[in-house]
């Protein structure tokens, strides 16, 4: 098989929106949190949070849905902890960023072995399975690359739409943005910078977490540690990739789960010339050089990182 | 109406007070998951006192779990003091320590008064390096560091592996993918006979003094600081803001490239992929538990090692996930966020007029 068959391959580019789905949900979850004007570091631990809650729930019996209502939740909360340290407290975002992922990280480690001391192997749930759509699913090559993926993935694409019609088409949207670019002129304005900010740090959290949740719940069908493995910090540099577009963003994810998928692939080929890891460390190298490539071309929302206390003038 | 102003300088007490308060805060909470996993509070933290102070080999196991934090602390304090965010120093750690057994199993056949130093040298070279390379990439193209310093622990560590199962696998390994030993003249002597201790602590101290000084007595230390307060005046000044931070960026990746060459020529005697538990992310607790003070770092890390060793003791005789212990380090973390709020602000309660 050579390269260009394996790019015309239906089941490359099922692969890649598989892989992409994700990180398209923690993508958008950290754009909405960052055009508000905050960075939300806490993105790897909070897909931990939902991996391992979505699970965990739906093992304990609420249905698929109902579990992704719980990763959804316990997302937003830690969102909320982190918009309380860094919006009315304005702390650090870095720092506290990191100081979520630590906690949502052993906090979801500690729940699973106290729920489940014992086991070596974790309980296994049924997950989102394919989808059968009559016709659609039957068609040659889109069939298998986009009507058969699962419930979830058109979940992702339809968060795709709808983040970006309430960002750019409603006056919520614009004051999500305001807030993000000029806080004293949003205040000025009589918009709630407080409010507003901590609403969409909760909003995008509540994404990552199913980001996190399509890991157990679609992807795989148990919890197991490490499985986030820098997902979430890929999404950081996705964002500024995408220069804080949506579509982009999708495009973004898309096209880092096309490089996974075909890396695999490759290495099934020249396997035997060039070591694996080779393979395994080029998602990161590619991350880090498309994040070199857009530095000074990014458009970063202005207020980023700065915090903003009501009554003083920054 | 509540009103946030900052305070005029924060007083010493709370300087002090508030990193103590936080400790002790997280501690305390750490009874709430103790009691969801049905533990006897009072026994639990019995056991952790007796994993930390039961016996002489309990503490000196403590202080050689301080070790490698004091290193990854003073490493996050010198960044974050410039306000560069090298989150990478888990990567670092272990680029120090692939170059400490690259010199030290047997490449150079040299007595111990010239091995150690130059396995140190080695394992620096390369954790400075490890670092130099995100502070190019963001003072020369803007790349945020953050991002690329957490991208980067990932691929050492891929790297690592691939080492590990070629050029630096152990011929006598039995196929394991771990390095061959460091030869005995390169080894970091013990502290005291039978205990695990090792001369890698009297180093950390070293490279505290050093740091401590470099950073409150020296011109660097003060363009340092200015860079890290506000850079844009810093660059008024005629401080040269992009060559401070590529200095902070070496010495702090430096500091991190020791800690492996500790773990690895102190400790472990051979290299494996698990050499570090997290120290790079633990030493960021570590260091703003510190308040960013070096002599503080020192004070932390045996605080925060003290938390692992005593929450493995307790687990081991309660059966309680040691999980427990990142749970604490990463409530300490936030607890002192806060408190750092309130030894810099003052909340007040003002009346606002109708308008």
């Amino acid at each position: 098989m050579d390269i260009l068959q394996i790019l015309i391959s239906d089941s490359f580019w099922a692969a890649a929106l598989r892989i992409a789905t994700p990180l398209i949900f923690g993508v958008l979850g950290a754009l909405i949190c960052e055009k508000s004007g905050v960075l939300n570091l806490g993105i790897e631990g909070i897909f931990v949070a939902g991996a391992m809650t979505g699970w965990m729930a739906v093992w304990l019996g609420t249905g698929l849905w109902g579990g992704l209502v719980v990763a959804a939740l316990s997302g937003a909360s830690l969102g909320l902890l982190h918009a309380i340290l860094t919006v009315p407290l304005g702390l650090s975002q870095h720092v506290s960023g990191l100081g979520i992922t630590m906690l949502a990280t052993s906090l979801s480690s500690f729940a699973y072995r106290t729920a489940l001391p014992q086991v070596s192997s974790p309980p296994r749930i049924t997950p989102f399975q394919p989808l059968d759509l009559p016709i659609l699913s039957d068609l040659p090559f889109l069939g298998p690359v986009l009507f058969q993926q699962t419930a979830m993935t058109w979940l992702a694409i339809f968060m795709v739409g709808l983040v970006w019609w309430v960002l750019e088409r409603t006056p919520l949207g614009m004051a999500i943005r305001a807030v993000g670019d000029n806080p004293d002129a949003a205040d000025a304005q009589g918009l709630s910078v407080y409010g507003l900010r901590i609403g969409a740090i909760m909003a995008g959290s509540a994404l990552m977490a199913l980001g996190g949740a399509f890991l157990t719940m679609s992807a795989f069908d148990a919890f197991f540690f490490g499985m986030v493995n820098g997902r979430g910090w890929i999404c950081i540099a996705l964002v500024i990739f995408a220069s804080w577009r949506p579509g982009k963003a999708l495009f973004g994810a898309i096209l880092f789960g096309a490089f996974d998928a075909f890396q695999v692939r490759l290495q099934t080929e020249v396997g035997a010339f060039v070591p694996s890891q080779v393979f395994l460390m080029a998602p990161y190298v590619l991350s880090i050089i498309a994040l070199v490539v857009v530095a000074r071309r990014a458009d970063y929302p202005r207020a980023l990182l700065k915090p903003w206390f009501k009554g003083q003038r920054g | 109406m509540i009103r946030i102003e900052p305070r005029d300088a924060p007083s010493r007490l709370l300087t002090i007070g508030v990193p103590i308060m936080s400790a002790v805060i997280a501690l305390g909470l750490a009874a709430v998951p103790l009691a969801f996993a049905g533990a006897n509070i009072l026994d639990a933290y019995t056991q952790m006192y007796i994993g930390i102070f039961g016996s002489v080999f309990a503490f000196t196991e403590m202080l050689t779990r301080a070790t490698p934090l004091i290193f990854t602390g003073l490493a996050a304090t010198m960044a974050f003091r410039a306000k560069l965010w090298n989150i990478g120093a888990e990567g670092q750690l272990y680029l120090g320590a692939m170059a400490a057994v690259m010199v030290g199993t047997g490449l150079i056949d040299a007595p111990s008064i010239v091995l150690i130093p130059l396995i140190l040298i080695a394992g620096a070279v390369a954790g400075a390096a490890g670092m130099a390379g995100p502070a190019y990439l963001k003072v020369r193209f803007g790349a945020d560091e953050v991002v690329t310093t957490l991208l980067l622990n990932f691929v050492i560590l891929i790297f690592l592996q691939m080492m590990l199962e070629g050029p630096l696998k152990d011929p006598m390994g039995l196929g394991w993918p771990q390095s061959a030993p460091i030869v005995d003249a390169a080894i970091l002597p013990q502290l005291l006979p039978r205990m695990r201790l090792h001369a890698g602590l009297i180093i950390a101290l070293l490279a505290t003094l050093v740091a401590q000084i470099m950073l409150s007595q020296s011109v660097w230390g003060f363009k340092l600081r200015a860079v890290g307060e506000n850079a844009a005046a810093a660059l008024h000044a005629g401080i040269g803001v992009k060559r401070t931070l590529m200095g902070a960026a070496v010495v702090s990746g430096a500091l991190a490239g020791l800690a492996g060459v500790s773990e690895v020529a102190g400790l472990r005697g051979y290299l494996t992929a698990d050499l570090s538990p997290g120290f790079g992310f633990t030493g960021i607790v570590v260091a703003m538990l510190a308040g960013l003070s070096p002599i503080g770092v020192v004070i932390s890390a045996v605080f925060i090692a003290s938390v692992f060793v005593g929450a493995d003791t307790m687990s081991r005789a309660m059966g309680v996930s040691s999980f427990l212990a990142d749970l604490v380090v990463a409530l300490s973390l936030i607890s002192v966020l806060i408190g750092g709020f309130i030894a810099r602000y003052r909340v007040s309660r003002v009346k606002t007029e109708a308008t």
